[in-house]
């Protein structure tokens, strides 16, 4: 089974990020970039299934600018077989990111596609669900357990209040949450072999996509500061303020 | 413009956060509301009476019982022809829905709205709500979900909406529900509740959970939450877990205890309209977001405030 797992180069999460001054974005230049971190966790999850013999191939791909070939160099380095970088300089949404990836699914002949739940750059959460309906594949979102065996996937969701387990019938969509696993940091060999692995290069048109985003972004802002409060010295003044002050509690 | 809302419920009725997305839809037009589920004649009766809804569409069939993206997602978009926009609160079912519904539609799906400026126009948080972004969509149909600590909830009762049938369209069913395992608690919902009392890995354990926050909940009636220190070191599960990867809450009062205040923790809770934060370390990020900080040895503290409230 040939699985792909998407992969983003977002701001790193340890990064506090700064708005541009001119409202316009938020600051990348000179910034550290790394994986985002839920597609970390979903390159081991496939990196595990070819472990297990359930994967024969698995296929990093990244869409962006040039330096994503480092995001999916990581990818190689983790346990991925090859990668293929969608070259454009267009800030990418969901919506087209989706179509892309679909059209790779076609091309390459895709079974299982694992990534992660959201990219926490733009915090849309959408990119697999979205994949998931232009294919026509269900999906198992926000997985926190996955499990192959005899054509179906059984996924454990986190869903609010607890978990949610539900059977889907290959081919299919999982999308990553943070407790599926614990990503391997990758050894120096594995680092060196990645290096002589491939990465094939294309661009948004010869996957047939107009990339063009729908949203326009219009301003970027700091969001308003909370203004620090006071330092109480005891149980009794605390209760007195919130009962008082505050009035928050009877 | 008339606005579909996707309703999410339970054996109480509409949920909290479906009803602050109903406070989000009343500023864009007419509301219709969607009960999609399986035995649900009670629930839209109960939904018919919420304030500003003109229709409840019903969908009552099994497929719906237990919320699957597919048969949702097929059944939204058979809908959507008559609404400029379709909106749902941005909890699970929500967030695993509605980008399924704008692909299907052929729409960038609007994640997660903390403002409306206009009919095309939205504020959503980004970088774990370390930036706002205000975008403008040019789709047609605008597909968004609504961060419900960001509107407050229309109340259950003074509407009197029609009720109308609507019919499951037919589905190839690749998907299945098989279990679930939900967190058995008489405490308020974490999204829902006034207050909320929160732990983090200064509570050093689960015991001290249930010996120490529990009982101020108790007195307050509030809901218990964690940060993800405190999950990941496994003392709470994963669903008490407040943050930019776990719930988003903005409730009256919001009591961090030992929690130190990572950037990740903050990006959940720093719209309460209260904090109070108790910990040992006075250089702690949690205190420059609290209203109220008392630096202090968490295990005499939390006793004394049991006692006190």
């Amino acid at each position: 089974m040939k699985l792909l797992v998407p992969v983003k180069r977002v701001v790193d999460y340890n990064v506090k990020v700064r708005v541009k001054a001119d409202q316009t974005a938020v600051e990348t230049a000179g910034v550290k970039m790394s994986m985002n971190p839920f597609d970390e966790i979903a390159v081991e999850e496939a990196v595990r299934l070819k472990e297990k013999g359930v994967a024969t191939e698995i296929i990093a791909v990244s869409m962006g600018v040039m330096q994503c070939q480092e995001t999916i160099r990581t990818a190689l380095a983790m346990g991925a077989d090859r990668g293929i970088l969608v070259e454009t300089d267009i800030g990418l949404e969901p919506l087209a990111v989706a179509k892309m990836l679909r059209a790779l699914v076609a091309k390459e002949g895709i079974e299982l596609v694992i990534m992660g739940k959201q990219a926490i750059d733009d915090d849309m959460n959408a990119t697999g669900q979205m994949l998931a309906a232009l294919l026509g594949w269900p999906q198992g979102t926000f997985a926190s357990k996955v499990e192959i065996a005899d054509g179906t996937a059984t996924v454990t969701r986190e869903v609010d209040g607890g978990l949610e387990t539900i059977a889907l019938t290959l081919p299919a969509i999982i999308t990553a949450d943070l407790r599926l696993n614990e990503p391997r940091y990758a050894s120096l060999p594995n680092i060196m072999k990645a290096r002589k692995k491939t990465i094939d290069m294309i661009k948004p048109a010869d996957l047939g996509v107009d990339p063009a985003p729908r949203l326009t972004t219009l301003k970027v802002t700091e969001p308003p500061r909370r203004a620090a409060g006071v330092k109480v010295g005891s149980v009794a003044e605390l209760v007195a303020k919130l009962r008082n002050e505050a009035k928050v509690i009877p | 413009m008339t606005v579909l809302v996707l309703l999410d419920f339970d054996e109480q009725g509409v949920k909290q956060p479906a009803r602050s997305a109903l406070a989000a839809a009343a500023k864009l037009g007419d509301i219709h509301g969607l009960i999609a589920g399986s035995g649900v004649g009670n629930v839209a009766q109960v939904a018919a009476k919420l304030p500003g809804v003109a229709k409840i569409l019903v969908a009552d069939d099994a497929a719906f019982q237990h919320a699957l993206a597919e048969p949702m997602a097929a059944l939204i978009v058979g809908l959507a022809g008559g609404y400029s926009h379709i909106l749902a609160a941005a909890t699970a079912v929500g967030k695993n829905v509605m980008p399924r519904v704008a692909a299907l539609l052929d729409c960038q799906p609007i994640s997660d709205i903390s403002d409306i400026v206009d009919g095309d126009t939205f504020i959503r948080p980004i970088y774990a709500g370390n930036a706002l972004a205000t975008v403008k969509s040019s789709d047609t149909t605008k597909v968004i979900t609504v961060r419900a600590a960001s509107f407050d909830p229309v109340a259950n009762e003074g509407g009197a909406a029609a009720i109308e049938p609507v019919a499951a369209p037919p589905a190839e069913a690749r998907s299945r529900y098989v279990s679930q395992d939900l967190s058995k608690s008489e405490r308020p919902e974490l999204t829902a509740a006034r207050v909320i009392v929160s732990g983090g890995r200064g509570m050093q354990n689960g015991d001290n959970f249930t010996k120490l926050i529990d009982p101020v909940a108790d007195k307050l009636g509030a809901a218990v939450g964690a940060s993800r220190a405190a999950v990941d070191a496994g003392y709470v599960p994963n669903d008490f877990q407040v943050g930019q990867t776990g719930k988003i809450v903005a409730p009256e009062l919001y009591l961090a205890i030992g929690i130190s205040g990572a950037i990740q923790h903050l990006a959940g809770m720093k719209d309460s309209k209260v904090i109070v934060a108790i910990n040992k370390d006075e250089d702690a990020p949690i205190f420059q977001v609290a209203d109220y900080g008392l630096v202090g040895d968490l295990f005499t503290i939390l006793p004394e405030l049991e006692k006190a409230l």
